[in-house]
């Protein structure tokens, strides 16, 4: 269900705690499992995680499969529902609200003409609100697919932005 | 954009300078001469925890518990395994220090934290990430490769005998997993939800062993307090408040940023070198120390120095040192909705008073703003809050409280005006 790329990758992570502690491994093991299905699924549905995805990894880890799944939904980033090719969050907590967050969003879901939650009808972008991404000082600060962060996006660095995901 | 005075973490460090991260560049700034000393002399256990308890180090990550103090409850005769752990977990609203001590200067974390192993006894550790940080996270497992290759980390450090062995993880989306019982949850590939305490971690921490948690920038301190000395540190701020404190600036200023200062600077040199007010407009009120440290108003605040005694007195917190900024434009009950929004989103679930509380605060808060308030609505927020505070098993709803209490004390007029009138008084402008 993974490739042995992804596999190994899992395997490096595994390597970094005890032998009898691999389910320490299962928050990097979930990542690099939804990173595969982002890059390689083809619509919203095969882009996310799933329990069938997170039942396989459980068992790579030689966990109960719930144990896994309780991870991938406490924390927020695993997408558990379909989503875009591009997953944009913006963070619109206080600190960056005071400097263009709330803007950056209202300017987000206007251009992209869909309210924040949603997916565009072509599969192509989702528009989440954050929480605070450690990054105040930058806002507007949007992440793009979880791990590329964006700094300082003035509405002409979104739509610089959203030109280069083309 | 990152911008610094001077001190002891960023002393040195060229943020233009792309290498600026990596171990040559480090050395060339003097990196990694205390951990030789330390091996090289075979420096006493106890020497280096008693160099770390002279400097007045205090926990950077919120609590402001004295360091070396910490290091010393670890049971270091305890049999077996013990660990030491970072908290990068930086997701305190306001807070993006340690983000930049990644980038710019991650060995001065690893050398600290191999200092840490060293006094402590223990052989492993472990940094735990911001997940929204990812190539942050990317970047300093590419410094722990430096440092491995270097022999700095890994077995039989600079042929000492000394082993130690440090990993990078990474969070996912939980500002609960920065409270030091639920990162240790989560490390151990769990919810993140906190811990009882007692046992605290230096007894029964990761995996049930003895285990010590300091934030980065705690830790990254402490390569300059071994080099330099103890009493060189201390003198860089105030009695009973030793060092340089980054303090991340947001909000309404001209140049937002990180600005590493003595402590016992002076509220108002922090807010010039942040480039003053933007648009020369007035100020209105600040939160000190992240989302969670009670707001103070412009008053209070022009009068504060930048150290854990001054503004404790003054009524708030240092906290994690995130310096939030708002302007007279800003309507009170709409900054503290976003805020009271953030904590019921955050909530682990697992107590009652805070999963619930939590939701009441921004509920009500919200029904205010929107017009919608009703009489007693002060008073209801007053008593959701006492029956969240100090009854769950973390801060969270203490932290939850805390910005409620404080913005309906100082601004209590603006919630007042909202309920009777149905619209605000102060025109709010984000930006």
């Amino acid at each position: 269900m993974l490739s042995a790329e992804s596999l190994a990758s899992i395997d490096r992570e595994v390597a970094k705690y005890p032998a009898d502690q691999k389910r320490s491994a299962v928050m990097a093991a979930l990542r690099i499992a939804l990173t595969e299905r982002r890059e390689q699924g083809q619509t919203p549905e095969a882009r996310c995680l799933t329990p069938e995805v997170i039942e396989y990894v459980a068992n790579y880890l030689e966990i109960a499969p719930v144990a896994a799944y309780e991870v991938a939904t406490f924390y927020n980033m695993y997408d558990m529902k379909p989503v875009g090719k591009y997953k944009i969050t913006v963070c619109t907590n206080l600190p960056c609200a005071l400097s263009g967050g709330v803007s950056a969003a209202k300017y987000l879901s206007e251009k992209l003409g869909i309210a924040i939650g949603e997916t565009t009808a072509d599969g192509k972008y989702t528009l989440l609100e954050g929480e605070c991404m450690g990054a105040c000082g930058d806002a507007p600060v949007l992440l793009v697919n979880n791990h590329k962060m964006c700094s300082h996006m003035s509405p002409a660095a979104i739509d610089q932005k959203l030109a280069e995901l083309e | 954009m990152a911008i610094f005075k001077s001190g002891v973490i960023f002393e040195g460090v060229d943020t233009q300078d792309e290498n600026a991260w990596r171990l040559a560049a480090y050395e060339a700034r003097g990196g990694y001469v205390a951990l030789r000393k330390i091996l090289a002399a075979q420096m006493p256990q106890d020497e280096v925890i008693a160099e770390v308890k002279n400097s007045g180090l205090r926990g950077r990550g919120g609590a402001g518990f004295p360091t070396g103090l910490k290091w010393s409850f670890m049971p270091r005769s305890f049999p077996g395994d013990k660990y030491v752990v970072c908290n990068t977990d930086e997701g305190e609203p306001g807070t993006f220090k340690d983000r930049d001590i990644l980038r710019y200067n991650p060995h001065a974390l690893i050398e600290g934290m191999i200092i840490a192993g060293y006094a402590m006894g223990t052989r492993a550790g472990y940094n735990y990430i911001h997940g929204e940080i990812f190539e942050a996270y990317e970047q300093f497992e590419a410094a722990l490769d430096e440092a491995r290759a270097a022999g700095l980390l890994g077995q039989n450090i600079l042929g000492t005998g000394f082993n130690f062995e440090l990993y990078a993880a990474h969070g996912y989306g939980a500002y609960i997993c920065g409270e030091e019982t639920a990162l240790l949850e989560s490390l151990e590939g769990k919810k993140g939800q906190p811990r009882f305490k007692p046992p605290f971690p230096a007894s029964y921490g990761l995996y049930g062993k003895p285990t010590t948690i300091n934030n980065t920038e705690s830790f990254a301190s402490v390569p300059f307090i071994i080099k330099d000395g103890a009493q060189k540190f201390l003198e860089a701020g105030k009695p009973n408040n030793g060092g340089t404190k980054l303090f991340s600036v947001s909000g309404h200023v001209n140049r937002p940023g990180n600005y590493e200062v003595p402590l016992g600077t002076p509220f108002t040199e922090l807010l010039e070198m942040a480039g003053g007010m933007r648009d020369g407009k007035k100020l209105k009120a600040v939160i000190p120390g992240g989302s969670s440290a009670p707001v103070l108003p412009a008053e209070i605040m022009l009068g504060v120095t930048m150290d854990y005694d001054s503004i404790s007195k003054a009524g708030s917190m240092l906290g994690s040192g995130a310096v939030i900024v708002m302007n007279e434009d800003v309507c009170m009950v709409r900054a503290l909705e976003r805020l009271a929004y953030f904590y019921h989103e955050e909530s682990c679930g697992q107590c009652t008073p805070c999963r619930e509380g939590t939701g009441w605060l921004y509920r009500i808060i919200h029904r205010i703003l929107n017009g919608e308030g009703r009489p007693g609505d002060l008073e209801l927020l007053d008593s959701v809050g006492n029956n969240m505070a100090g009854r769950t098993i973390c801060a969270l709803a203490d932290a939850a409280v805390f910005p409620v209490r404080s913005f309906t004390k100082h601004f209590r007029h603006e919630f007042e005006y909202l309920i009777e009138h149905g619209k605000p008084l102060v025109d709010h402008k984000w930006c």
